[in-house]
Order: structure tokens, then sequence, then C-alpha cells
């Protein structure tokens, strides 16, 4: 297997046309769920605006506890878990609103709050953009991505010593909101210290590595349904497009390269944001979204699809 | 990786020497960062004495802070616009809802629309009488510029309070400066004041001479082990402890004081002073 450098981005033309018949893919299907999830992290930011601005109120709050026309009470089960954590027993409309977004993402796919919904989603990947368009080649500062479980166990045993919420006091997350809804200085601050720590500092670092939130939701939704499936793995041409635009790249192999060992080609990792980025790069159409227990396969997968550009291959 | 002879007795594997070394990196370095992260929380938990929470918020600061999640729900019922989300620079617990008296008081609304928004009981949901909330007291700080005191008549902070002749009363007094005229002494009785800020507000003078402070602030504490021997005494229907001996008061010669017994007449009775006494 080749490494992992350079970035193969660089010769996808040639590529292309040295792989024979290939599907011609559009710019738009090529980044069809980068643009979905830039619309639905919009969108929430924009249900929580139209208040303040137009004076439309949709929903209330932030992401640690909203409302929704009045009726709907959403909370951060992290939130209520550092709550209890600092003994704290809350109203139940916390206990409501936790209990309704904690079944949501068990059952759909705990990561999806990270590439979907976060806030901060948009930002790393803004800085890793950034570093790729800079050219940066070290990776700098990369603590293993198992270090955002020793940060979740460090936020939950600062909450339960010092008898307060004590991720809430640095969360770039509902920093991020409250800067955007609420106009504050403080959040910005820290949306943009994240921003230079996954330029400079460490690649993919906040989200990847560090963040407890993300940990969390991995956490919840072990089990969730909503998977991606490498379910045309073996007509993968080992372009390595994927694992370069993958957040968590480490996700990827036991299913794309697991078929020797029996493996499912479903990635069942906790870790994978279910983000699609992979479906939308692979020029072999290798991934799809499926769910959890489909884990049927295709000899290949981008000659039977068609584009959205309409152009027959 | 090639298989290694087997280890001397009391050595470690280097499968489990890596996992330890990681195991104690993390520890390490999640502990350091989780004194870091604590040490913040507490600082952040002082608060400047002009930073007034919402009606109904836990009293302990570290209560408060275990229970608030920052989503600013209480700051979006406000229709006052009297609360916001503490942001830079305010050295209140970042994106927790306060206010300044002086800037926009509490309008002390009937139905508590700050409370019933609270998802998390920060802003406790048993206050449900906005007459009976303690988000500060007011204290006169200043009785030398405050008007009244002057012996003007001023009684803005009078008028304008919520709970007036309960909260804010006048007391009169004789002006020593023309001995013929009185001060109206706006006093501020704590079991009535809710800390709305409205007096504050008001307060004609420059910097204001009535403020709106935290009770751990404004308010002084009996140890739990003193009793007030007037009420005691009402209670027991007498001394608590008999046969006790009455040592003489400080008095002038020709008064003889009655002994300690509440409701008692005046020790002092001015008509029987002498001339030139002080006590």
């Amino acid at each position: 297997m080749t490494a992992l450098a350079p970035p193969p981005r660089l010769n996808r033309e040639a590529r292309l046309s040295a792989a024979g018949p290939m599907p011609e893919r559009g710019i738009f299907v090529r980044n069809r769920y980068l643009l979905a999830r830039r619309m639905t992290q919009i969108l929430v930011l924009a249900l929580f605006l139209t208040g303040p601005w137009f004076g439309l109120w949709i929903a209330k709050g932030t992401l640690a506890s909203s409302m929704t026309f009045d009726v709907l009470p959403l909370t951060d089960p992290f939130v209520l878990v550092q709550m209890l954590a600092a003994r704290h027993w809350p109203e139940g409309l916390a206990l409501i609103g936790a209990a309704i977004v904690l079944v949501f993402y068990a059952l759909v796919s705990g990561r999806t709050y990270c590439s979907w919904v976060c806030p901060i989603n948009p930002v790393t990947d803004l800085a890793f953009w950034t570093r790729e368009k800079l050219g940066f080649q070290a990776k700098g500062w990369q603590p293993r991505p198992g270090t955002r479980w020793f940060v979740l166990a460090m936020a939950l045993i600062v909450s339960a010593v010092t008898g307060a919420i004590a991720w809430e006091l640095v969360n770039p997350i509902t920093m991020a909101f409250r800067a955007v809804v609420f106009g504050s200085v403080a959040g910005a601050t820290f949306v943009a210290a994240v921003f230079l720590f996954d330029l400079f500092v460490a690649r993919r670092g906040w989200c990847s590595h560090l963040c407890p939130v993300g940990a969390f939701y991995g956490l919840v939704g072990s089990k969730s349904l909503l998977r991606v499936s490498a379910t045309a793995r073996s007509a993968c041409d080992h372009c390595m497009d994927c694992y370069a635009v993958c957040p968590e790249p480490q996700v990827i192999s036991p299913a794309l390269e697991g078929a020797k060992k029996g493996l499912s080609p479903v990635i069942l990792s906790r870790e994978c944001t279910a983000c699609g980025r992979c479906i939308d790069v692979c020029d072999r159409t290798v991934f799809r979204f499926t769910h959890r227990f489909d884990v049927s396969e295709t000899a290949e997968g981008g000659t039977h699809r068609s584009n959205c550009s309409g152009e027959k291959p | 990786m090639s298989s290694k002879p087997t280890n001397p007795d009391g050595l470690l594997s280097p499968e489990r020497r890596r996992v330890l070394e990681t195991a104690a990196r993390g520890v390490v370095g999640a502990g350091a960062a989780g004194v870091l992260l604590g040490a913040y929380q507490k600082s952040a938990e002082a608060m400047p004495a002009l930073a007034i929470r919402p009606p109904g918020a836990l009293a302990d600061e570290t209560k408060f802070l275990s229970a608030c999640v920052r989503c600013g729900l209480c700051v979006r019922a406000c229709p006052y616009k009297t609360l916001k989300l503490a942001d830079l620079g305010d050295h209140v617990a970042n994106g927790t809802p306060w206010f300044v008296a002086r800037k926009v008081p509490c309008e002390m609304c009937e139905d508590i629309p700050c409370v019933k928004a609270c998802p998390t009981g920060a802003l406790e949901h048993t206050l449900v009488d906005i007459n009976k909330a303690k988000m500060g007291t007011a204290v006169l700080v200043d009785e030398e510029n405050c008007l009244n005191f002057l012996g003007l008549r001023c009684d803005v902070c009078y008028r304008d309070c919520p709970v007036i002749d309960k909260a804010i009363t006048l007391e009169i007094e004789s002006n020593p400066r023309t001995r013929k005229h009185a001060i109206f002494r706006p006093t501020v009785h704590a079991e009535h004041c809710t800390g709305c800020g409205k007096c504050e507000k008001s307060c004609v003078l420059e910097e204001a001479a009535i403020k709106v402070l935290p009770l751990r602030v404004a308010r002084g504490e009996l140890g739990r082990h003193y009793r007030l021997g007037w009420e005691e005494y009402k209670k027991n229907q007498g001394p608590l402890i008999k046969d006790v001996i009455d040592l003489p008061d400080r008095a002038p010669n020709d008064i003889t004081p009655p002994s300690g017994v509440p409701d008692a007449p005046p020790i002092l009775d001015p008509s029987k002073l002498p001339k030139g006494w002080k006590p």
C-alpha cells in the first residue's frame, strides 16, 4: 500500500483518465453531503436567529438548552450529566429535553451532532481546508484519538469536585452559538482559538482528538442505526481520497479493507461522524449511507450509478 | 514485530508498557487540564458587587453554576431586556444571566417569565410571588450625599419602590443642622426588599446613594447560638434564667433603671436628666 502523502486529489484528473470508464461526477455530486451539512448547520443557527433579527421566534436558547415554538424543549445530555455530577437535580423541562436528544442520537447516529449540527464543525473544517491550501505538511501535535475520553472524564470529575458545570466554562460549541445568537465576544474569541489551534497546532486537533462533547455523542450513538457502508469495497482503487478527507480516518480501514478478514463493510466505529464526505469524494462510489445491519455488498459502485448533472456516462 | 524471548520475571512486555504509558500520559495531561479548569471555574465564581442575578436564582453562586447551562432562555423571556448574558470583561461567569440595577432594573413581572423559562431550576420554580424574590437588597450606602439625609425632600427611591412602605420607609427624625426641620430618612427593610433595583436606577445623584447589593455582601448574620434577650423573654414569659443578679446599669444617680425587663418604662426619662448629661 502506498503512503498517505502526497495529497492524492492533486492527481485526480490523471487518475480518472487512467482508470478507464468511470462516470463523470459533477462538482455538485462530489460535494452533495458537504453542501447538505452546511445547509443543516446554517438552518440550525437560522432557527435561533429569526427571533433576534426579525422578531419571528422559532427556537430560543442555545445548543445547551433550547425551546422551539414554545413546545419542544431540547437539552444537551452531556451538560445534564455534568449537572448531575455537580449534584443539581434539574427541573422536568431539562430532563425531558435531554431525553429527547438522547433518544434521537442513540437511534439515528451519535456523531451526526458533530457533522450536521455543531457550529464548530465548519470552523475546524475551514482550518483543515486552509491547512491544505497553504500546503502544511506537518500534522503538528497529534494526541491519540482516545485523548477525548480522558478529557470527557476530566470534565465530569471537575464538575463533581467543584460542584459546578465545568465544561460549559470553555465549551467552544455553545460559545460559538452564543457568539452568533447573542453576540458574545467571549464566544467569538473561543471560536477563533479553536480555529488557530486546528490550523497551526494540531491537524484535525479539536474535533477528532480532544472534544469531549463529540466523545459523549459518539458513546450515545454506539449502537445507532444510520451508518456509512463501503458497499462496493471491491471496486476500491486505493486512491486514498476518503482517508485524506475523513476527519476520523481510522474508522475507514476495518470496513474498506476488512473483506479478507471477514469484517463487515459497514463502518461501525462510534467515532464515525456520518458526515458523508467519503461518499462525496469517492470516484468509484464505494460508499453509501445505510443502516448498521445492512451488510450487503455490490461488486461495482461507480459504473452503475448515474450522476445528478444528468449526463450519461 | 518479531516475537521476543520471554521477559524475565518482573519486567513488562512492550505491549503492556505501551498501554500503561498511554494511560499515564492521558491521566496526567487531562489531570493538569482539569486542575486549570477547576481553578478557572473557582475564579469565575467571584462576582462583582453590582452584578445581580435574576429572580429566583439559587443563592449560593456555586449552586447556581451547578444548575445554569447558560442557554439564555431567561434572557429571551425578559420583556424589558433587563437580563443579559455575561460576556468578556463583565467578570461574571461567561454566558450566565445577570443585570446591573443602575442600567436596567428588574420590573418585577407578576408572572415571572424568566423563572418559568429556566429549564434547569437555576432560577427556582418555587418562586411564584415576585414580591418574595431576593435578587439582593437595597442599601443606602452613602448617607452623606443622599439628598434626604441632607434634609431635602427627594424621596425618589421611596416613591419608585414597587414595595413602597414595606421595603423602603421614610423614618422621620429631627434635623440637627437647622434644629427645626425634619429629616425623612429612607430606610430599607431587607425582609421586604426584592432587590429589583428600581431605587438605585431612580436615584437622582450622579452616582446612586442607594445601591442594590447581593445578600452575601449586604447582610450580616447573627451567630447561630445568639439569642435576642427581649425576644426570648417574650417567648418564655419571663427571663430564661431565674434569680439573675441584676447589676446596676450605668445611669445618672437620680435615675433608678428598671431591671432589664422588656416593655418597662424608658431608662432615660429626658425630663429627669441632669443638665449637660451625656451617655
